[in-house]
């Protein structure tokens, strides 16, 4: 069962990019909580800010004015190298187009986050293996992206950001790139990671269905939450 | 953590048709460098190596080389009554008078004359050079008008082979034998009696001494002995150190001229690095913002990309002194302008002409990849990913 308390707190985040000469507002003002072990999803029409609300959760964007704590650490006041550091330990990715690097096996596509930790060799391998075994794809792990069907891919992608176990999973459209059959697998593993492995996963959607696999909806609209 | 050198390697391997035409490049530059050095070395190599380190060679003071020299015959006496040369195995002194000249000889094939080194020996000269030895007729009667030839000079002049004639200084010459000085210069040299070709071409005077010391330590000593006495205009210089002077300045232009084509070349080179390095970061900026958001720094993607530019030097370099080596092969015959003779010599590749070749084209790959490197490591994440 999953433990409901904040893994996540979002306060008076704002967030603006320069185009030319001109400040484009893209936040403004948002604050919410995100519990523990939840399936969120984040919707909203293009532009609405969701992807950019995702980028400053995962730590790979800077906000404006606001703080973002996650695990009780406040992520808005590390510099980047710390930022660095931090993404490596609790944060995991899965990307639209999968992101895999294409020169890399299966296998060392998912060991590249392990690199950046102390673990040895044989270490890194049981972890590689395990993660491999979570998403059924340990019969796949000398192939190269271009061998694999776009729905292995994006399982390849979701091994990478588990294997260093994190607690939070950031999924920007997961599903945006892969036929119905293969979006459905990927969404139950996600669901699977969050009954089973109790991770957290906030994930940036357009698609309603993927959208009702998710415990909880957050709309975003010209940047501002539309529902509290 | 790094990110590893495989992930550089691989990507040189899957872009192969590019990476083969910018190493290619590189390779022909580090041909070009290291061709200079193997010509100055192989230059170097041949003129040292004529020289013995026991031997020692006097010549008039303020002259650079034989041809220019002159010691009378009183003073060569003198010298050869100071203590301390040695003696050889028949008990005469291990000394030799020689005579240096230059004559114009026609080559075979194309006809054109070319200056070649007459030497007037003593029946001491031969035992002095232990690297000259007799390899077809027989050695020159002393006092008569035969002459013997190196195997540089009889392959490629006219009338120098055995049997043959050749005329200078108003008289016929019979070549009696051919002698083969290994790389040395000798090789290109005709060898005669001095006494009758300082007749021949009316020379009172003759252009070196060349002895061996009994102790070659002594050699500072005797230097001062020689050149401190008044009667004496003359100064005394171990042999390899007087060869080594007559190449320098050959090695300079061929260093100058060789640098000169190297930068020109290396730019280029260097330019095709920058430009290979810049279309892998323009094509890999989703994958520099995926291993950015994985936690990997700005210093580990520089580093990968730093890696890959200079893998591709290191295949360049490594490619370019193969391709130098086969130019040991290659016999170079030209003009030795200190000493207006002709000196035949070869490429010589040592262990660190091959490593100062490789470092040089590790530089231009690090040169034409850093730039594109920064830009890789200064990718922000969001817009890298936003690229993808």
């Amino acid at each position: 069962m999953a433990a409901t308390s904040d893994i996540v707190t979002i306060r008076n985040v704002t967030k603006s990019y320069r185009r030319g000469n001109q400040l484009v507002p893209v936040l403004e003002d948002i604050s919410f909580d995100i519990h523990s072990g939840e399936f969120l999803a984040l919707m909203g029409p293009s532009g609405s800010g969701k992807s950019t609300l995702l980028n400053l959760i995962a730590g790979i964007d800077k906000v404006d004015s606001g703080s973002i704590i996650i695990g009780g650490c406040e992520i808005t006041t590390l510099n980047e190298t710390e930022l660095a550091g931090w993404r490596a330990v609790n944060v995991g990715f899965v990307f639209q187009f999968y992101n895999l690097i294409p020169v890399l096996t299966a296998y060392e596509n998912v060991e590249l986050p392990l690199l950046l930790t102390r673990l040895s060799r044989r270490e890194r391998r049981e972890h590689v293996e395990a993660a491999l075994e979570i998403v059924s794809l340990t019969d796949r792990m000398d192939h190269r992206p271009s061998q694999l069907s776009g729905g292995q891919q994006q399982r390849v992608a979701v091994a990478r950001a588990i294997v260093t176990d994190p607690a939070i999973l950031v999924a920007d459209e997961p599903t945006g790139d892969l036929d119905r059959v293969s979006a459905g697998e990927i969404l139950s593993l996600m669901d699977h990671l969050v009954q089973d492995f109790h991770k957290t996963i906030i994930m940036v959607t357009h698609d309603p269905r993927a959208a009702e696999k998710a415990h909880s909806i957050r709309h975003l609209e010209k940047g501002l939450l539309t529902d509290g | 953590m790094k990110i590893p050198l495989s992930y550089s390697m691989r990507n040189l391997l899957t872009r192969r048709m590019t990476t083969l035409l910018t190493a290619s490049g590189m390779a022909l530059v580090v041909m070009v460098f290291a061709a200079t050095l193997m010509l100055t070395d192989g230059l170097q190599k041949t003129l040292v190596a004529t020289g013995s380190p026991d031997n020692v060679i006097v010549i008039r003071k303020g002259a650079q080389t034989e041809v220019q020299s002159g010691v009378e015959r009183q003073q060569a006496n003198l010298v050869e009554s100071l203590p301390g040369i040695a003696i050889g195995s028949d008990g005469s002194r291990l000394l030799a008078k020689e005579l240096v000249v230059l004559i114009n000889l026609p080559k075979r094939g194309s006809n054109k004359p070319s200056n070649v080194v007459i030497r007037g020996t003593s029946p001491a000269s031969l035992a002095l050079r232990p690297q000259v030895r007799l390899v077809e007729g027989r050695m020159p009667r002393s006092g008569s008008s035969e002459i013997m030839t190196g195997s540089g000079i009889a392959r490629r002049f006219q009338g120098t082979g055995i049997g043959e004639h050749l005329r200078f200084g108003m008289r016929d010459w019979t070549v009696v034998g051919i002698f083969d000085g290994g790389t040395t210069g000798f090789n290109s040299e005709v060898w005669g009696d001095v006494d009758q070709l300082m007749q021949a071409f009316r020379r009172p005077v003759y252009s070196s001494m060349l002895f061996r010391l009994a102790d070659s330590s002594r050699f500072d000593r005797f230097k001062e002995l020689v050149e401190s006495d008044p009667r004496l205009t003359l100064e005394a210089k171990r042999e390899p150190r007087y060869y080594l002077d007559q190449s320098e300045a050959m090695a300079k232009f061929l260093n100058i001229l060789g640098m000169t084509l190297t930068i020109i070349f290396s730019l280029g080179a260097i330019i095709g690095a920058m430009i290979t390095m810049y279309a892998s970061v323009a094509n890999r900026v989703g994958e520099i913002g995926t291993l950015r958001a994985l936690g990997f720094r700005r210093s580990s993607i520089l580093a990968a990309f730093l890696a890959e530019a200079l893998i591709l030097g290191l295949i360049g370099g490594l490619a370019g002194v193969f391709c130098a080596s086969f130019l040991q092969l290659i016999t170079i015959s030209t003009m030795n302008w200190q000493t207006f003779s002709e000196l035949s010599f070869s490429f010589s590749l040592t262990p660190v002409t091959a490593l100062v070749s490789i470092v040089f084209s590790l530089f231009m790959g690090l040169a034409g990849g850093l730039i594109p490197a920064l830009r890789a490591g200064r990718i922000s994440i969001v817009d890298a990913l936003r690229e993808s």
